[in-house]
């Protein structure tokens, strides 16, 4: 067993978190109030590599293992969820589709930008009727030479607003059911490609999330992303590896608040002494940091599970069930601490509480993964006859 | 141009500093390049994209300080040199110190047009090693430099002088001692790091230096390891303003013992 990360990964943390620390942390409440991440920071995060931390070296990545990207996930969640969901979408979903799946060529057009942060990556599956049933989505993509016609509308797209290379799901052969989903790459200025509304959300302000309309949408056959037909189950396998990365996020939001509960149980004082001396306090903090503890082992373990080629379907489900129920009661904690502070909109507290919300939802609903561990569970009994 | 650069491996400025049993406790500790020499790793890497040319980054420490120069390589150095003096386990100083790197120049055949170091540690704080380094190769050297111009073999520095600028002109080859405000420092990219790791690093032990161990021991002795008094609350007088300027005389004469 070992339970330490390669030295160099230890170096990208702390290079990550210094820039967290300095550059993103001082302009949240920024963010928070213009619903929108200053250029400046994109652009430093852009010099500093972060676009590229999924993406192969022989494309100008990093080609981190899914370790390494955890232990870079967990420093970019502790500060403005939108700030890290921009990262998290774009490294995760919106890049390992064609880092995966890719032939050559989509890999040589698409990757270098994508890693230099010049082409957003975002990841087109949800629709207005079909969100946790993803096999139902509506749009559909027709042969016609050599391009396929997509036709249909997307929602909730994260990164969609900025983003230039769109994996979408679309329907190749009704009859087919889930094996008849063809996932494809698609560019922004790809004509029929329309991005719709901004969404307003209750929280990850600075992270934009639209409706897309693909009206005649063109796209070349040479931009189907794996096989045609398999695009369910390359959706499914993209969701699958993304779930250790979503739980480091949420870690490292975890751990955020509770070193700044502890800061403040250290300072607030009340009834003649700080309120870290109540026990009622000093076992809500205990619980918070038991929480984070368990989560932060079943994610690296997942995340070395990935590496080693394991197969981790109910692994990633539960982990990424876990880190959204975690932070949940972390950030519920965390302003009960802080008591009317932790609820008021001058201090960030809240904003955590709000941005943890969307965490049991998205990347497939706490339900859902439920579900697929039920499911691996009856699975496994079966198989030991 | 070839540049040199030596730094060290210090805590990170916002570790507290604990001790156990007379000793300043490592650990758990987040160790950081010493900020001023990460000013003169700047400075290096801004020269070589000046004028082309190689950095070469030295340091001397435990195992742990490959940490601080494939750091300084992830932000564009080329190439390091770490040397173990553990040997000498406490044995060492300032003194030490210069005649170690000196030795390690002419070792590992370095050579220098220019070399860069901060103007102190931020944890000895002594500012004594880059001055005596370059008294040690017989070259001139100039102290916390805020600025920086070469042309030809002309040196023009800005060098801070307890807040007034000294404008100061020298040739190379040259010493000089960075101070804040000479550059901001680079985030050393990502990739850069990833890069770094294959980088070449020379590791040197004492042994391996032309040095006589008797004379390279520490010229000064350590008696005592202590941490400053804990700061006391202030004091806030009260009643009528006469009164009061009455009671801080006697207060900074007799309590304080300042005037």
């Amino acid at each position: 067993m070992e339970f330490t990360l390669p030295k160099e990964i230890e170096t990208l943390k702390r290079i990550v978190r210094d820039f967290v620390k300095n550059e993103v942390e001082p302009v949240a409440m920024e963010i928070e109030e213009k619903n929108e991440i200053p250029q400046r920071v994109i652009d430093l995060a852009k010099e500093l590599g972060l676009f590229g931390i999924s993406i192969p070296e022989e494309y100008g990545g990093l080609g981190l293992s899914m370790v390494g990207k955890c232990a870079i996930y967990e420093e970019i969640g502790k500060t403005h969820n939108g700030f890290t969901s921009l990262i998290g979408a774009h490294t995760g979903i919106g890049t390992v589709g064609i880092v995966q799946l890719g032939t050559e060529e989509q890999k040589k057009r698409y990757l270098p930008k994508m890693a230099s942060g010049q082409w957003i990556g975002a990841f087109a599956l949800t629709e207005p009727s079909a969100g946790s049933n993803a096999a139902a989505i509506k749009t559909t993509a027709v042969r016609k030479g050599d391009r396929y016609i997509i036709n249909g509308s997307k929602h909730y797209i994260t990164n969609a607003r900025d983003a230039h290379v769109f994996t979408v799901m679309a329907v190749t052969d009704p009859a087919k059911g889930p094996k008849g989903i063809t996932s494809f790459i698609v560019e922004r200025d790809f004509p029929g490609f329309i991005v719709g509304k901004t969404e307003k959300k209750m929280g990850l302000h600075g992270s934009h999330s639209c409706e897309l309309f693909f009206e005649d949408l063109e796209v070349p056959v040479e931009n189907v992303l794996g096989k045609e037909g398999e695009g369910y189950f390359n959706a499914l396998k993209i969701l699958t590896e993304g779930r250790a990365g979503l739980a480091a996020r949420n870690l490292g939001s975890c751990q955020y608040l509770l070193d700044r509960s502890i800061q403040y149980a250290m300072e607030r004082v009340q009834f003649g002494k700080p309120i870290i001396e109540q026990q009622a306090v000093l076992h809500m903090l205990a619980d918070m940091a038991l929480d984070i503890e368990a989560l932060r082992s079943m994610t690296y373990r997942v995340a070395w599970m990935v590496d080693q080629g394991i197969k981790v379907i109910k692994e990633a489900a539960m982990v990424k069930l876990f880190g959204s129920e975690v932070y949940n009661r972390v950030a519920d904690k965390a302003v009960q601490i802080h008591g009317g502070l932790g609820y008021s909109a001058e201090y960030p507290i809240e904003r955590f509480y709000r941005d943890a919300r969307i965490t049991k939802i998205y990347e497939g609903t706490s339900e859902i993964q439920r579900n697929i561990i039920g499911t691996q569970l009856i699975k496994e009994y079966k198989k030991k006859g | 141009m070839n540049i040199l650069v030596c730094l060290k491996q210090t805590f990170d400025t916002e570790e507290k500093i604990t001790l156990e049993n007379g000793r300043i406790n490592e650990e758990g500790v987040e160790f950081v390049i010493n900020p001023y020499d990460e000013y003169a790793v700047e400075e290096a890497i801004k020269l070589k994209e000046q004028f082309g040319g190689e950095v070469t980054v030295i340091t001397i420490g435990p195992e742990r300080a490959e940490q601080a120069l494939r750091t300084a390589m992830a932000m564009g150095a080329d190439k390091g040199v770490i040397v173990d003096i553990e040997d000498l386990g406490d044995n060492v100083d300032e003194h030490t110190i210069a005649q170690v790197l000196a030795a390690t120049i002419k070792e590992e055949d370095l050579a220098f047009d220019i070399i860069l170091c901060g103007y102190m540690a931020i944890d000895d704080g002594s500012a004594q090693v880059g001055p005596r380094l370059a008294e040690l190769l017989e070259i001139p050297h100039i102290s916390t430099i805020t600025k920086l111009t070469i042309d030809g073999n002309k040196v023009t520095v800005d060098k801070d002088v307890e807040g007034d600028v000294e404008v100061i002109e020298s040739t190379l080859p040259i010493l000089v001692t960075a101070q804040q405000g000479l550059n901001e420092p680079r985030y050393p990219s990502l990739p850069g790091i990833m890069k770094a790791k294959k980088k070449p690093l020379t590791r040197l032990e004492l042994d391996d230096l032309d040095l006589d161990e008797e004379e390279i021991v520490a010229k000064t002795e350590t008696i005592e390891v202590f941490l400053p008094p804990k700061k006391q609350a202030g004091k806030i007088l009260q009643g009528e303003l006469v009164d009061q300027a009455k009671e801080l005389v006697h207060l900074l004469r007799n309590e304080a013992k300042v005037i």
